[in-house]
């Protein structure tokens, strides 16, 4: 039912979500869209050297979607480019099976996603569009 | 006269399904609508006792199926009140019907420097033929706006834009998204004063209410039988004889020929042989004469003024929610009924509701450009028809109410 999916949790990351908004001096961005429900969300990075300094993001979408980018824009700060490219591989697992390597705590609130297979897409796309913009500078 | 709703609810077999315990309800019937036991049991019997392929066999299984395929015709041909049932071309469904005409009638008509007027409700399926004809030969595409909160199309421009001489104006007489009705008619009546050839898509008025296309004055219609209690993989366009006479073949096969060679070109059948390629959905025409039948004794009359009544009695207590938006006009004028609602989104809600047991649309509705006009991306849709009861209504506004307690 609802509260499996609905953590009292992910209903505060969607409610207030962290890191909302426009981020000043991007250096890399990309617009995600899922074209089924309408979910569209834009992932704005500062990468300083090889790390991700800030992350913030923007945008109109579920719950769901809207808590997966509010976590991930808190876990990934701080970490290589590479390190944030392998957590989202290892999210995609979560989502996939409801467990993952190396996930940090945070990002269990999630875990019930993968009963919900018409939901996975809204939990991944912040996701997919964070990989899109570490491979995509800021014009 | 009013409808035996009881009557009407025995007849559908999945109104026995439940979700979590809980009855099922569904308001999904844009979409597509539920079938009656009539037309399940008739497509078994079908398959049981009649099925070959049609117009080919000399033997009794042939000309069973041959004779209810094309008996299928005759329903579609009256049910739109077409003056020849030879005007009446089986597609896949709409999207087919309308890909067939932008590909056979528009590339023999529409020329560069050509305008193709469109509004701004369509679905996709009545938008991205025509974009990609216009695109390829270079013609122009043209919009009529609709006007605030979509509450009706902007019949002014309509006029105005009429006048200035588009070759096509194709457009949805029932929208997916604004509970409304075109006047049909009155466009049709412009258009054909400019001398503008016209397409209407008819997916969400024709099994919902009476449509006759001699009334309306249109030379094209499209339509679904998913969409009235029919099976999918089968739809129809109408098209006017001398039109439909004068185009080219669209897919090149079986049935559609009439001699063919080795060393020189093919000649083609006439309508509707001529745009109905290889085997056709033959089950899904005994299937679908069953539906028109059924809805037939029912009365489109009644469905339709059960279907508005509803929705009508939806949007006003769902106005009722604060931050709530009801697209369309204030009255009703179909069974449609889209709404987006502050600080929820309409994914959320159709998750919410499915837990409750209650089938709602969330989404673009297939109508990217029209739902970013009017400022939401993403909007819920409850959507009533024949089997649909007040109870339903109650249920919604409850369960929506919840919904906005939860997640706002």
């Amino acid at each position: 039912m609802d509260n499996e999916l609905y953590q009292a949790v992910l209903l505060q990351h969607s409610k207030q979500p962290r890191n909302f908004g426009p981020l000043e001096h991007a250096t890399h961005a990309a617009d995600g869209h899922n074209a089924l429900c309408g979910d569209e969300i834009s992932v704005a990075l500062r990468i300083e050297g090889d790390t991700v300094a800030e992350a913030k993001f923007t945008g109109s979408a579920c719950a769901i979607c809207t808590a997966s980018a509010s976590i991930m824009t808190g876990e990934v700060k701080g970490l290589t480019c590479a390190a944030a490219q392998a957590l989202a591989g290892n999210f995609r697992l979560l989502l996939k099976d409801g467990a993952g390597p190396d996930l940090p705590k945070k990002l269990e609130v999630l875990s019930g996603v993968h009963q919900f297979p018409q939901r996975v897409k809204c939990a991944a796309l912040p996701w997919e569009t964070l990989v899109s913009a570490m491979k995509s500078p800021a014009a | 006269m009013a409808l035996n709703i009881s009557s009407i609810r025995e007849q559908f077999p999945f109104l026995k399904e439940t979700v979590n315990g809980q009855p099922l309800i569904y308001l999904d019937n844009a979409a597509s609508a539920q079938k009656p036991s009539r037309v399940i049991s008739r497509m078994s019997r079908f398959m049981e006792s009649e099925y070959a392929n049609v117009h080919r066999g000399i033997h009794l299984l042939s000309e069973r199926a041959t004779a209810a395929y094309e008996k299928a015709r005759t329903s579609v041909a009256t049910l739109l009140n077409a003056p020849r049932e030879e005007e009446v071309i089986f597609t896949r469904g709409t999207t087919e019907a309308v890909n067939l005409v932008a590909n056979t009638w528009g590339r023999e008509n529409i020329r560069s420097g050509d305008t193709i007027l469109l509004t701004e409700m369509e679905h996709h399926s009545n938008l991205l033929p025509w974009l990609k004809l216009a695109g390829d030969v270079g013609a122009k595409v043209e919009f009529v706006p609709v006007l605030e909160n979509g509450a009706a199309l902007d019949l002014e421009s309509a006029k105005r834009l009429l006048a200035t001489g588009p070759k096509l104006f194709a457009f949805v007489h029932i929208p997916n998204t604004l509970g409304l009705e075109n006047p049909v008619a009155d466009l049709c009546r412009w258009a054909a004063e400019s001398g503008a050839t016209t397409f209407v898509d008819g997916a969400q008025s024709v099994g919902h209410q009476p449509v006759d296309v001699q009334k309306l004055g249109c030379d094209f219609l499209a339509c679904s039988s998913h969409k009235m209690c029919g099976p999918s993989g089968i739809g129809a366009l109408w098209g006017r004889h001398e039109l439909l006479a004068a185009m080219p073949p669209w897919q090149y096969g079986g049935e559609m020929v009439d001699r063919a060679y080795y060393d020189k070109p093919a000649t083609f059948r006439e309508p509707p042989a001529r745009f109905e390629a290889g085997t056709p959905p033959i089950l899904e025409a005994a299937g679908w004469a069953e539906a028109i039948a059924f809805l037939n004794d029912t009365g489109l009359d009644a469905i339709r003024e059960h279907s508005v009544s509803l929705a009508n009695l939806a949007a006003g207590r769902l106005r009722e929610i604060e931050g709530l938006r009801v697209f369309g006009p204030e009255i009703r004028q179909s069974g449609i009924v889209a709404f987006s609602i502050e600080g929820v989104h309409a994914h959320d809600v159709a998750f919410f509701a499915n837990e409750r047991g209650l089938a709602l649309r969330a989404g673009h509705h297939c109508a990217q450009p029209l739902m970013r006009k009017l400022g939401s991306i993403s909007s819920s849709r409850a959507s009533f028809y024949l089997y649909n009861q007040q109870a339903d209504v109650d249920a919604l506004v409850g369960i929506l109410h919840e919904a906005v307690a939860f997640f706002r």
